[in-house]
């Protein structure tokens, strides 16, 4: 199976990409355009600048050539949503090419190759509804930004196209570039598929519109595939076609042969100027790359040796990996990385969960979390007196750690000479379970240190006086 | 004297001192229209109300010695294909007969910063595509000359009007000598600027990369002060240039000692008359008399010129007219059941003939497999000329040459000939394709009593220039005879 994917993917600029409307997505229908995005006479576009630095940024994390000069084209047909009937897009110069995106599948990377990345135009939305007859248009979604990334067919199962989106997904939101928003059409993608036997060239290819999922992309990716086996296995041919995605029958269906492919008479936007580029500023693009999920999720495996599943959940959220590598780094190499993601990860949180607040104003620093969870590892508190600390410093009175353990009490007590007195008291008051034990009953051994533990107000060392009490049971 | 009759710079003076109000002017304007109109049909839109209320209110302004620019309170014509805001802009066509702008073209927001007073809105060729102005769907406009004749186009409306005093200047737009061959036929003066020099926003397009609006008057000067007016750079279209410009009647300078003018031979041969070669030589020795040099200049063959033109100009068209689709403003078909249905009626039924043609041929030269043919080809084509063009003025400081092959034509003479027609145009498109700066002004009458028309070519911004010498010639010669279009 060799897949190819076209994702369009809706940059989070303020305004639109040739107007001063706002690109913001649930506003009243038609409140969001203007004589330029809706393609009235004599209307102009104008270049937002801030496209083309998205779309640069964009090239640059995924390790394309930039085209210091490169120009906008028309794509010129018909349809009522799109009100100039045509397309402002790029042809020829595209804005970046030959890039690669680096995907990890079953914990393998796997290198795919990026063919371009190009600005341009979204069109408006029909409507259809009951309660009227007839289609009516929305114009608020015209001119909002997009990039469109292509990929070399280098695909080769759903589970790597789910990868590929997935981790094109996290790129722009690690750029800060779109919202990634799949749930307001943020990024939808068309998908061309072919299949062949292995050792054969390539099958022709299918093209799949409107996917607006990337569960919907898995399902088409494999309705189509199975489709074209069919197909060929029944003796017949595919034929080079356009065809709709329709995620609710999960089927898809014919849109246009190849016979009726539009010839879309692409021609240089004589609108605009060219798109010129100095180097000054695109190495200033280039350095505001930040390092990408796909890169830092392998690193946390490697270098920090967390699980693939812990490394990804980290990654997932800007605040929480970089909050994970703050404790790790206060704890200046003394504690276990795989300790930190699992506070990260687990009481962490759990609060922002909880308070719907960014880890900032949640307020355990990185230092305290990683003080903590160097007295844990070091066994100097106890794994609930632990938990009361975090309870502490959620808090935020200002205290860190050492100064809560001392103020509560709750250093963990390993002085042989107190915790064997507390064993004494327990296995005095607790005669019917010493018996139980001795009769057998080995699981009385849990409770009995579990009442050396209250009697030692949760401050003794659990291991010393279960070897205690095991002393004197088999003594 | 009648108050129509005067030039802008002469009511601006006259204002200035408070011999005239801007109310009287506009009024004698209206006067004079309500008297013309009938036989002459420039207008498509008349905004007499509102005109006099803005001209009562820059009296106003004056009598309160507020400073006022010198366009303060003078009646203009504005051609249809600039949007002025609640005015209908049809461009002439049943396609945007019911179309009234919200927004304002930066051109009129410019001259609206200058207190201009709008007679109306002036008819065209369909969307400017034409050469006589009989293209427009709404009525034929008459050449003030002679009523049997074209006013030429596409902006004829424009220049008729301002020939007959129907408007003290106008506004007109040029894309292959949509102004340089109506104010030859009609004898006044017309300016095509610099591409880039006058914001194309709100100037409904016909092709983009040519589109240039541009000033008409009875003056060189008033051709100069309302080009002063409406130029430059427009963060609403990013085609204009960023520079610096004069205010370009303040800096006439009539000197033409030691000034080389260009003459390409091929501007005077097979398809120029007689008559109009005759005419424009006699200009150019005039400017011999003053000082000047002719020296011989080789120019793109206009055949090239034309060529290209047609190619660049209707593949933008088709582009550009696609937007009239039915859906959101304009003419919509009655008869339709489906939405293809609904394209094609509507298209059909709103667009007239010579529209229609050359979206036609300008979809063809787009189209998958004929694109390298035509119009890569153009592209190219329109590059050497540029290159041509920029050796022309290593010679010369500027050229000279009819502005079109012959004075105006009778209504229907070249309607059956595409080809013909489209020859009016084969000494004017070139200026547009290599985006260069072109003028005409009035050379004298052939025998039939119609005016002919002298064109200027200079370089890029070389504006000044060109109205310099313009303003020698008018000097010479007395100004411009109007006198017949006047009366």
């Amino acid at each position: 199976m060799i897949i190819g994917l076209e994702v369009h993917c809706e940059l989070n600029t303020k305004s639109k990409i040739y107007c001063s409307c706002r690109s913001s997505f649930g506003a009243e229908v038609n409140s969001q355009c203007c004589p330029v995005c809706m393609g009235m006479p004599g209307t102009l576009p104008t270049l937002n600048e801030k496209v083309v630095d998205y779309a640069v940024k964009m090239g640059y994390a995924l390790g394309c050539t930039i085209n210091p000069v490169s120009k906008q084209d028309r794509k010129n047909y018909f349809y009522p949503d799109l009100p100039k009937a045509y397309q402002i897009s790029q042809f020829d110069i595209p804005l970046c090419e030959h890039g690669h995106l680096d995907i990890l599948v079953d914990g393998e990377e796997k290198r795919i190759g990026i063919t371009r990345i190009h600005i341009e135009e979204d069109a408006g939305k029909l409507i259809h509804d009951e309660s009227f007859a007839g289609t009516l248009v929305d114009f608020n979604r015209c001119g909002v930004p997009l990039i469109e990334i292509v990929s070399e067919p280098d695909l080769r199962s759903s589970a790597e196209a789910k990868a590929y989106l997935d981790t094109i997904r996290e790129t722009v939101i690690y750029l800060g570039i779109s919202d990634g928003k799949m749930q307001e059409g943020s990024i939808r993608c068309d998908i061309n598929v072919s299949v062949h036997k292995p050792g054969e060239p390539f099958g022709t290819r299918v093209e799949m519109k409107n996917v607006n999922t990337f569960s919907g992309a898995v399902r088409a990716i494999e309705y189509e595939a199975a489709r074209q086996i069919e197909v060929l296995e029944q003796g017949g041919v595919i034929s080079q076609e356009t065809r709709r995605w329709d995620d609710l029958k999960n089927c898809n269906f014919l849109l246009r042969s190849k016979e009726d492919a539009q010839d879309y008479r692409y021609f240089p936007e004589p609108d605009l100027a060219t798109i010129l580029l100095d180097e000054a500023h695109l190495q200033e693009l280039k350095d505001s790359i930040p390092e990408l999920p796909n890169k830092k999720t392998v690193r946390f495996m490697k270098e920090m040796g967390l699980p693939e599943e812990d490394a990804r959940q980290l990654v997932e959220s800007i605040e929480k990996a970089a909050y994970f590598e703050e404790i790790v780094k206060a704890g200046n190499g003394k504690i276990i990385p795989k300790d930190a993601a699992n506070w990260v990860l687990g009481g962490i949180s759990r609060v922002i969960n909880e308070t719907g607040k960014p880890i900032a104003e949640i307020g355990v620093t990185a230092e305290d979390l990683a003080e903590l969870i160097g007295m844990l590892e070091a066994k100097e508190i106890s794994s609930s007196a632990g938990n009361t600390v975090f309870e502490a410093l959620l808090k935020n009175t200002g205290k860190h750690p050492k100064e809560i353990v001392r103020e509560k009490g709750l250093a963990q007590v390993s002085d042989t000479g107190f915790l064997q007195q507390i064993v004494d008291q327990v296995v005095a008051a607790n005669e019917k379970s010493v018996n139980d034990y001795r009769g057998g009953k080995t699981n009385a051994l849990g409770f009995l240190v579990g009442q050396c533990m209250k009697a030692s107000k949760g401050k003794g060392n659990p291991a010393i006086m279960r070897e205690m009490l095991l002393n004197y049971l088999n003594g | 004297m009648e108050l129509y009759r005067l030039t802008a710079s002469e009511l601006s003076r006259m204002m200035q001192k408070k011999e005239v109000s801007s109310v009287e002017v506009t009024r004698s304007v209206f006067d004079r229209i309500a008297k013309k109109e009938p036989e002459i049909e420039a207008y498509i839109t008349l905004n007499e109300q509102a005109a006099l209320q803005k001209a009562a209110e820059v009296d106003e302004k004056r009598a309160k010695g507020e400073p006022l620019s010198p366009l303060a309170g003078i009646p203009v014509g504005v051609k249809d294909n600039i949007c002025v805001k609640g005015l209908p802009a049809t461009c002439a066509s049943k396609m945007l007969e019911n179309f009234i702008p919200p927004y304002n073209a930066t051109v009129i927001e410019k001259l609206n910063a200058q207190d201009c007073v709008y007679t109306g809105k002036l008819n065209m060729d369909e969307f400017a595509m034409g050469s006589s102005t009989e293209t427009s769907y709404f009525k034929k406009t008459r050449n003030p000359f002679d009523l049997s004749r074209v006013p030429g186009g596409s902006s004829g409306g424009s220049a008729a009007a301002v020939a007959a005093g129907e408007a003290v200047v106008a506004l007109g737009s040029d894309t292959g000598g949509s102004i340089r061959q109506p104010a030859a036929f009609c004898g006044v003066v017309g300016l095509k600027p610099t591409y880039g020099s006058v914001s194309r926003f709100g100037l409904v397009a016909f092709a983009s990369s040519l589109d240039q609006i541009g000033p008409f008057g009875r003056s060189i000067e008033d051709v100069a002060m309302l080009y002063s007016a409406i130029c430059g750079k427009d963060p609403y279209d990013t085609t204009t240039a960023r520079r610096e410009y004069p205010r370009f009647e303040a800096g006439f300078s009539a000197d033409m000692q030691g000034v080389k003018i260009g003459i390409p031979d091929a501007y005077f041969g097979k398809g120029v008359s007689d008559e109009v070669r005759r005419l424009v030589m006699q200009a150019a020795h005039k400017y011999e008399e003053m000082g000047a040099a002719l020296v011989p200049v080789t120019l793109p063959e206009p055949d090239y010129g034309l060529a290209a033109y047609y190619i660049i100009a209707c593949a933008e068209a088709s582009s550009n007219l696609a937007r009239y689709d039915g859906v959101k403003y304009g003419y919509r078909t009655k008869n339709y059941k489906t939405l293809d249905e609904m394209y094609e009626n509507t298209r059909s039924e709103g667009f007239g003939d010579e529209v229609k043609r050359r979206i036609m041929l300008g979809t063809y030269v787009l189209s998958s497999g004929y694109y390298d043919a035509y119009y890569k080809k153009a592209k190219f084509t329109q590059k050497l000329m540029e290159g041509m063009f920029r050796e022309a003025f290593q010679k010369a400081d500027f050229i000279l040459s009819p502005t079109a092959p012959d004075t105006a034509f009778q209504f229907g003479e070249n309607s059956d000939d595409q080809v013909k027609m489209y020859m009016n145009d084969i000494l004017t498109v070139t200026a547009n394709i290599a985006g260069l700066p072109a003028l005409s002004f009035p050379c004298g009458f052939d025998s039939k009593g119609m005016p002919a028309g002298c064109q200027l070519i200079g370089g890029k911004f070389t504006e000044q220039r060109l109205l310099n010498a313009a303003y020698a010639y008018e000097k010479a010669a007395g100004g411009f005879d109007l006198s017949r279009t006047l009366d």
